[in-house]
């Protein structure tokens, strides 16, 4: 990766952000050219992202510095294998999601394609950026993105649900800057490499300051992510919002869990000195609590929406727990999870949309905003796509994969994620072994289990009532577009479990580095300036 | 100095906060902004306060400890536009709930 193609590292930033510009352009009117333009963007995001996890599989670190300037002082991107991964992620969830969109909901209201692509620009940076305020800053294109989008298609159950959300969220961000700021004053340092190397050297009173600072700004990702007392908000918001906002919002929390999976090994891993393993007990509880709370939400939810968030809860605090448990082969383990569980909730979301519309008039009120809108609603879907046969049957079909990979039943991807994370539990590389399993592995095993067996319950409950029982057999006016992303989806958990092996070996170099966060550290500081090393040239 | 300004930011946040937890929509947002504030005087205050130093480098002579800290001033500068931002946008949705709802309660009606 050398001379231009050094470039593609900030490209999933800079591609978006200029096509969502781009689309301000264009009227309203003009919705089939929009389409064209953000589906183009999106794939080719995809693409990049794609291309970037095979660089990270295969060889080095990529690091950018924006404006030519050396690491501590400017503001890097850093591409590694968890960065890459989450962009390749992040490119799948979206294409599946705007094609969805396609067929009828991106016209439910005003710029929904320019938000679309700020949000994945804000997700993208959000990912590549190696310094933290910076990271605030995509953060909050991140939001201000999704603040628009959880109203689109408005009415008042949207701008309700929307107004909670974003006020959280602002609250949140408040602590994200009295975080970094505390951070900043202690070590006099934003870079996180930088940050890494200065933590150990800390003075002992300077120490619980800095600790001070990383637990506010740990509660802000932690609310983002939707940990037990601090997620309810998400509850409201989700299922409130339209169809594929909501499957790309599965994403938005997982970022949550990507910033404390980055920094938690990285500034208080086991070289930390004092302040080694910071937070990792509140991690671990709180996870668990998150997995029961969501777990008793799932058993007791009538509507589908929620039962899909409080399986997002569940997930969340799988991954929390695992995190908190700072173990590299849980870790493996967790990231397969994190794919698959963020995935399944997407494709989950975007059913639920499809098998409502044949229960209650959605699809009525739908087409009641759009007219409020100001839209002609009607004909520009009919050549959208053909109706599509055997709709119940698809749709079924769907339904039981979801059902399966929430519930991590094999042979769909979410068995070998959970199978990966309890070996890794029970059979724990690192060095307290002598000691057995410990308390907090076995309630970590115990919750796992049971949260599989409850969305088991669930989802067979709710597939009985809606497939086997109709009371009246409506069937939904289904597109192919609408069921193809689903459909891709989870044919791609399929394809994770086939290629199990190679997948699994991926996560488990990931989270190696990620514990061991030298090599990190180094190829950050001593990344050369392009101006000193002639053509960008990555170490 | 740093007594007056320590009690001015929680002066201000906790004014912030109780405001934040009022049941008034109009009230929340006077809450964000009363947070804001703070927390751009407390970025500030993290660059350690000092008064009539420059943060620009006047000449390549001279010691670095004459010169303020630049980096919390522009991260206060980049704080200021987003927070700024984010209220309007807040604002704006404030209204919208206020026209379909027809209460200003933050939940949408009066318990």
């Amino acid at each position: 990766m050398d001379g231009w193609t050094h470039h593609l590292l900030i490209a999933p930033i800079v591609l978006p952000l200029a096509s969502g510009a781009l689309l301000l352009m264009y009227d309203e009117r003009r919705q089939f050219l929009k389409g064209v333009i953000g589906l183009i963007s999106t794939l080719a995001t995809l693409y990049i992202g794609v291309v970037l996890l095979r660089f990270a599989d295969n060889s080095a670190m990529g690091v950018y510095l924006l404006g030519d300037w050396p690491a501590p002082f400017g503001i890097v991107l850093v591409l590694d294998r968890l960065s890459a991964l989450m962009l390749a992620l992040t490119g799948v969830l979206a294409a599946a999601a705007l094609v969805f969109s396609l067929a009828r909901w991106h016209k439910a209201g005003a710029h929904f394609h320019s938000l679309f692509q700020l949000l994945l620009a804000g997700v993208n940076g959000a990912v590549l950026t190696g310094d933290l305020f910076n990271l605030f800053v995509f953060f909050e294109v991140m939001l201000a993105a999704s603040y628009g989008l959880v109203l689109h298609g408005s009415g008042t159950q949207r701008v309700r649900a929307g107004l909670h959300y974003i006020a959280v969220n602002l609250a949140a961000s408040f602590l994200f800057l009295i975080g970094v700021s505390l951070i900043y004053g202690v070590t006099g340092t934003l870079n996180m490499a930088d940050l890494a190397r200065r933590i150990p050297a800390l003075a002992d009173g300077d120490r619980a300051l800095l600790e001070a600072g990383a637990a506010i700004l740990g509660i802000a990702f932690l609310v983002k992510a939707g940990m037990w007392p601090l997620g309810f908000w998400l509850l409201r918001a989700y299922p409130a919002a339209a169809a594929p906002v909501a499957a790309v919002f599965a994403i938005l929390s997982k970022i949550g869990i990507y910033v404390l999976l980055r920094l938690s090994p990285l500034l208080f891993g086991s070289q930390a000195g004092a302040s080694a393993g910071f937070g990792n007990g509140l991690l671990l509880a709180g996870g668990l609590a998150t997995v029961a709370y969501g777990m008793v939400g799932v058993l007791a939810s009538q509507a589908m929406g929620r039962l899909a968030s409080h399986s997002l809860m569940v997930s969340s605090g799988t991954l929390l727990a695992a995190i908190g448990l700072s173990d590299a082969g849980v870790t493996g383990g967790a990231l397969f999870y994190l794919v698959s569980s963020t995935l399944t909730i997407g494709a989950f979301f975007l059913l639920i949309e499809l098998v409502e519309r044949g229960q209650n008039p959605a699809a009525d009120i739908l087409a009641v905003t759009a007219e409020a809108f100001g839209e002609e609603e009607q004909e520009p879907e009919e050549a959208a796509g053909e109706a599509f046969p055997g709709t119940l049957g698809v749709l079924g079909a769907c339904f039981a994969g979801c059902g399966l990979l929430l519930a991590g039943l094999p042979p769909l991807s979410g068995f070998v994620a959970k199978l990966a994370m309890l070996t890794a539990v029970f059979a724990p590389a690192g060095p307290a072994v002598e000691a057995g399993l410990p308390l907090a592995g076995w309630a970590f095993t115990a919750l796992l289990i049971l949260s599989g067996l409850a969305a088991l319950l669930a989802t067979s409950r709710v597939g009985i009532r809606l497939f086997w029982a109709p009371i009246d057999a409506a069937v939904p006016r289904v597109l192919v577009v609408e069921v193809a992303p689903i459909a891709m989806l989870l044919l791609l958990t399929l394809a994770l479990t086939v290629e199990g092996g190679p997948a699994m070996r991926y996560m488990e170099r990931t989270a190696q580095s990620l514990y061991s966060p030298g090599r990190y550290v180094e190829s950050v500081l001593s990344a050369p300036p392009v101006s000193a090393s002639g053509v960008g040239e990555l170490p | 100095m740093e007594a007056l300004l320590a009690i001015g930011i929680g002066a201000l946040t906790g004014s912030g906060v109780w405001l934040l937890l009022r049941p008034r929509t109009y009230q929340v947002v006077i809450g964000l902004s009363l947070i804001s504030y703070a927390v751009n005087l407390f970025i500030f205050a993290m660059g350690r306060l000092r008064s009539g130093a420059p943060p620009i480098l006047a000449s390549s002579t001279g010691r670095l400890a004459d010169y303020a800290d630049p980096l919390p001033q522009a991260l206060v500068l980049t704080a200021i536009v987003i927070g700024f931002a984010t209220t309007a946008l807040f604002l704006v949705v404030l209204l919208a709930t206020r026209g379909l709802t027809g209460t200003d309660h933050v939940d949408g009606r009066e318990r």
